[in-house]
């Protein structure tokens, strides 16, 4: 809502509060105001000028050659390019010296050998904007009623001396969007009093009824309908003060007539619309759900379908405006209206809404009625309106109020009690304070002891409930004016939730790692859905995408950081490693939610570490980012619980991919990414794992606890096996532990050999033992007995043989 | 005889100190004081000697030999010092020459504001809740007092999977969620963030995907008055001890009253610039008093229970704080954005 400041103070005394004192005001307890614009800022030296002689330029044929009276007793030689320029009009000057908006200043130029004193103005050039103009005047320069006197400051006469307040409502406050709810508000706030207009309009003789009946079936849509008509009008321009008005509040002027509707719906927040009688086509209104199919010629020329979701108005068989959006082109009012027609009406919000939606059109109209618009002010905006229409228009209202009424709207009552206001605020306000904030919004109340009751005016249908009550009395009391406390009552221990905890642990070691977090979408394409999914089953589907690429729930997480790593690769980050924890989405049954599990992933590609003068540069491979799951697990206490298998899984090298077990159960993968993919990525190596951070944080770890530190030597025996070359060492590994017994306390492999010096389909691994005994010393013999047993179990379980 | 030893010594010393480096040094010592050296060699004509001489020569000879190896040792620790010295030397680097870079990753910056946002209000005694980002249509609106053909829940503004499920617009949900199985009763103290989804086009100030990060305080006596101190208090911990705030009506179908919090600009501090757009303050969260329908719909009486309620975006957050331009930086994860972020404030 655009509300001018210089309206506003015919409604409220605004002396000795500026426009931005206002504006603070007005935010500060209740509606933000989003900006304050001032019209005429950078704006000087325009004034009223009457054109005395309009010839062609000598040399121009585009160009005029004018002789305007600057009313001061100058007359000067204007070059003007306007086409619509003329001699005897009244046109705004910007003299020598006058400044225009984005700081454009006017001075002495010769054009084409003629001089000009100034430039004759357009609307645009005085920063209105050319679709709210009137459509005469949206090209070419702007003309004055004839009446208008010269030498006068032209911006004050289109009222370019205001300032308006650009008020960003929420849904709440419809009762603000028009000047009369802006003035109630600004009334509570400074709390005076407010100025209402009060029409009471001459009628003549002869009764609207003979001209019209109403008839509404849609009671519900439309509880309150009243006509009015108004006779012998003479359609013209509104003058300057009306069209100013309502330009600056966004609306473009067309005539008298529908200009007054329009300013009736700003002052009143009531939309109103005026219908040419005689081209109505009956003398009976009826007001129904259109026909299915039925087809309406709106006021911008656009033929709209209609279902029975719209409410339309008619004359009984066709209809002649969609109810509370748009006026229908067949009744609209023209130059040759004699006799309107004028609709002031309650429609209720649902079917306005739907056929707002339906059909793309959000008009002044729509928008208030969606709202809310208040049942009260029906019939005296019409009377307004009318009363208008004859000092603007001329002619006669007929007698009488032609109207369908089944209107039950009483106003709201509604109680509480100090106790509760201040238990809510936190404040220690006493009833009166309470009784004179009401009193300031202008509405009734009773005090009884420490209950409140009031009754709610129709125009703020937004208060119900005791605690709308408490709103207004906090926001007028002023927030500011709240004490500052913090919550009492029992204390509660703030903490993570350990899944929560060691989430977090796990964030830190990745990025300890050298990993970067990132956050990547939930939405994704079809084809990425599905991709590198841990457990296959068909995506969860948005109803209503809005593109392809976000329309189904991410399985995994993997895809989304192959297009983080593809986005850094084509800027030249080459060199990236990223990881993210995040939801994946498994589908359940119809209507019930999807089970979402939370993921840990990593991408790494290019360098892992670079220290070039040192001559160092080491790419990223499978087992830097198997050392980091390892790194991990580890972190948190399930080493020994975590294995990894070699694997063959879609979009992975197949001789370079592991699912990792957790106890025994595959809870991810790690392995590079299939070269085709890498390919089609503009990838160059990179390795990929994905796990179930989810089963990851709920396994079962032992608590923590201290193991004596060694007192006794350990002894280390190397080992070297040759072993076939499809051997796993983690195989190997695990039979030497087997065999080991309690005495082995460590195996590592230390050294593994594929060279020429081999057999063929043979290799070598070396594996470093090592023993102890917490209770004492180890003895040769000891440790031979162990060592001769893990021997054996190679031979015997792997085929090893140590390497001679 | 004595001629001789004299003689020995001052060739010897000369040898010493013309010594080069220890192993020459060695050489001198091996040579004169070695069994097989001259001194050696003079001694063993000592039988020749009177037995009056012979002490006397003895102790000659004692001295000779002190003479040279005293200053052998001298020698030797000059040769060792300057031992040190040539592999000091020869040691040395340039010390301007880069470090070993420390491989080191970091927080998101979204991470990083939501996990100072939940550290804050754990300190507060909150405990942070969180809920699947697919929601029931019930948690999503109904529970919160949007009941269906609302028009802030509007079909167009939102995801929906099924027509009772859909991705949350919020994760005020997870406050419904939690005062449910609170049943009824207080103290429920909670912090909620996570990721939220909307049905906009993603663009410079807009994304499809954003993050959201409620708190919720319901308890048998909770003022708006706590609200505000609980406010101030997050303000000045995320914005600085110098930032003043203010409240706002506003609107919110789950609170009543309802409110926006404003800061005052940092960078005007409060004159007014363009950051601000003039006014002085910047706009960082919705709050409330819980409307009395959630509190009911949750199982609470809301006679006896009040509550207040806030939430806000830490994408919004983290721009006005860093100066980040475009809310699409959060999600693409160039490595260039996300380095930045690994400073610990």
């Amino acid at each position: 809502m655009l509300v001018s400041y210089k309206w506003l103070q015919e409604f409220i005394d605004l002396e000795g509060v500026s426009a931005e004192e206002l504006a603070e005001k007005i935010t500060k307890s209740g509606i933000e105001v989003e900006g304050v614009d001032k019209l005429n800022e950078g704006l000087s030296g325009v004034v009223v000028g009457h054109v005395l002689e309009c010839d062609k330029h000598p040399n121009a044929e585009k160009l005029n050659k004018t002789l305007v009276d600057l009313g001061n007793g100058e007359t000067v030689q204007i070059i003007c390019g306007a086409a619509n320029v003329g001699k005897g009009q009244k046109v705004a000057v910007a003299t020598v010296g006058a400044v225009l908006p984005g700081n454009f200043k006017i001075k002495k130029a010769k054009l084409r050998g003629e001089e000009s004193h100034g430039m004759i103005c357009s609307l645009q050039e005085l920063g209105i904007e050319g679709k709210l103009a009137p459509k005469e005047f949206a090209e070419g320069i702007y003309n004055f009623t004839p009446d208008t006197e010269i030498g006068q400051d032209a911006l004050a006469v289109l009222n370019r001396d205001d300032e308006i307040l650009e008020l960003g409502l929420t849904p709440n406050r419809a009762d603000a969007m028009s000047m009369l709810g802006v003035a109630y508000e600004v009334g509570a706030i400074l709390g005076k009093e407010i100025k209402l207009p009060n029409p009471q309009p001459e009628t003549s003789a002869e009764q609207a009824s003979d001209y019209i009946s109403v008839n509404v079936e849609a009671k519900e849509d439309n509880p309150l309908y009243v006509a009015k008509v108004i006779k012998n009008v003479k359609v013209g321009p509104s003058p300057v003060w009306l069209q100013t008005r309502l330009m600056a509040a966004g609306i473009r002027p067309h005539n008298n007539i529908v200009d007054i509707t329009n300013y009736i719906l700003l002052e009143y927040g009531q939309p109103l619309h005026a219908f040419d009688y005689d081209k109505f086509g009956s003398k009976e209104i009826l007001v129904r759900r259109a026909n299915d199919g039925e087809v309406i010629e709106t006021l911008d020329d656009v033929k709209r379908t209609l279902t029975p979701d719209h409410l339309v108005i008619t004359n009984g068989t066709e209809p002649v405006a969609l109810a509370g959006v748009m006026g229908g082109a067949n009744s609209e009012v023209g130059n040759d209206t004699t006799t309107v027609l004028l609709e002031s009406a309650y429609f209720t919000g649902g079917a306005i809404r739907k056929a707002s939606k339906d059909h793309g059109l959000r008009s002044e109209a729509s928008s208030r009625y969606e709202k809310g618009v208040d049942p009260e002010r029906v019939r005296p905006a019409a009377e307004r309106a009318a009363e208008l229409m004859i000092e603007l228009a001329g002619g006669e209202i007929l007698g009488g109020v032609v109207e369908a009424d089944s209107l039950d709207v009483k106003p709201a009552v509604v109680s509480t009690t100090i106790q509760k206001i201040n238990k809510v605020l936190g404040t220690e306000l006493e009833m009166n304070q309470v009784e004179e904030i009401f009193a300031r919004l202008k509405f009734e109340t009773t005090v009884d002891n420490d209950t409140i009751t009031v009754t709610v005016p129709t125009r703020r249908g937004d208060i119900t409930i005791e605690e709308d009550l408490v709103e207004e009395v906090g926001r007028l009391f002023g927030y500011d004016n709240l004490p500052t406390t913090l919550p009492v009552g029992p204390s509660t221990p703030g903490h993570l939730s350990d899944y929560q905890e060691k989430r977090r642990i796990v964030r830190r070691f990745m990025e300890g790692a050298g990993l970067y977090q990132a956050v990547t979408y939930s939405l994704t394409s079809a084809e990425k859905a599905t991709q590198y999914a841990l457990e296959q089953r068909e995506p969860v589907q948005l109803a209503m995408p809005m593109s392809e690429d976000r329309s189904l729930l991410r399985l995994s997480i993997v895809p989304q950081l192959l297009e983080v790593l593809k986005y850094n690769i084509a800027r030249q980050n080459d060199s990236v490693a990223v990881y993210e924890t995040g939801a994946v989405f498994l589908k359940n049954g119809e209507d019930e939610l999807p089970e979402e599990r939370e993921h840990l992933a990593a991408a790494i590609t290019g360098l892992w570490e670079s220290h070039p003068w040192q001559g160092e540069k080491k790419p990223v491979d499978f087992f830097v980012l198997k050392g980091i799951v390892e790194g991990l697990s580890a972190k948190l206490g399930l080493d020994s619980q975590l294995g990894f298998q070699k694997a063959e899984l879609d979009g992975l090298h197949p001789g370079r991919t592991a699912e990792i077990l957790l106890n025994g159960t595959v809870i991810g993968f790690i392995g590079q990414v299939h070269p085709t993919m890498q390919k089609a990525l503009d990838l160059k190596e990179t390795y990929v794992f994905e796990l179930s951070l989810k089963a990851l944080l709920e396994a079962e770890t032992a608590p923590l606890q201290y193991t004596a530190i060694p007192r006794f030597p350990s002894i280390t025996r190397d080992i070297a096996l040759v072993v076939e070359k499809d051997t796993a060492a983690g195989n190997l590994k695990r039979v030497i532990t087997e065999a080991g017994g309690t005495l082995l306390k460590e195996v590592q492999v230390f050294d593994l050999y594929e060279g020429e010096k081999m057999e063929p389909g043979k290799k070598s691994i070396a594996f470093s033992l090592k023993y102890f005994d917490p209770e004492k010393t180890l003895t040769d013999e000891d440790i031979a007995k162990a060592h001769n047993k893990v021997l054996k179990a190679l031979e015997e379980q792997a085929g090893a043989v140590l390497r001679g | 005889m004595q001629d001789r030893l004299k003689e020995l010594q001052a060739e010897a010393l000369e040898k010493v100190a013309a010594a080069a480096d220890l192993k020459e040094l060695n050489d001198v010592r091996v040579s004169y004081l070695g069994k097989k050296g001259p001194i050696t060699e003079v001694l063993k004509g000592m039988g020749k000697l009177s037995a009056e001489e012979r002490p006397k020569m003895g102790a000659l000879a004692n001295e000779v030999r002190d003479a040279i190896s005293g200053q052998i040792e001298i020698k030797q620790k000059e040769l060792e010092e300057a031992a040190v010295q040539k592999q000091l030397a020869a040691e040395q680097i340039d010390v301007t020459l880069p470090g070993r870079p420390v491989k080191t990753g970091s927080h998101h910056p979204l991470t990083s504001i939501i996990e100072e946002i939940e550290d804050l209000f754990i300190g507060m005694g909150y405990t942070v809740e969180e809920g699947p980002e697919v929601e029931k249509d019930y948690y999503n609106f109904e529970a919160l007092n949007l009941p269906k053909g609302h028009p802030a829940r509007d079909m167009q503004d939102s995801f929906y999977i099924t027509e009772e499920t859909l991705m949350r617009t919020h994760t005020s949900p997870v406050q419904a969620r939690t005062m449910e199985k609170h049943q009824g009763k207080g103290p429920v103290k909670i912090i909620c963030p996570g990721k939220v989804y909307r049905r906009d086009n993603d663009d410079a100030t807009h994304s499809h995907q954003f993050m959201q990060i409620e708190g919720l305080v319901v308890d048998e006596n909770v003022r708006m008055s706590d609200l505000k101190g609980t406010l101030e208090v997050f303000a000045k911990k995320m914005f600085g001890e110098d930032r003043e705030i203010r409240l706002r009506p506003s609107f919110f179908p789950f609170t009543e009253p309802s409110v926006e919090m404003d800061i005052s600009c940092k960078i005007c501090g409060g004159s007014g610039c363009s950051v601000c757009k003039g006014t002085g303050w910047i706009e960082i969260l919705g709050a409330g008093m819980v409307h009395p329908n959630v509190l009911e719909m949750a199982g609470y009486d809301s006679k006896k229970y009040t509550g207040f309620a806030f939430g806000m975006g830490p994408e919004r957050i983290a721009m006005l704080k860093y100066g980040v331009d475009d809310i699409r930086h959060f999600y693409t994860n160039d490595v260039r954005f996300l380095k930045q972020f690994s400073i610990e404030e």
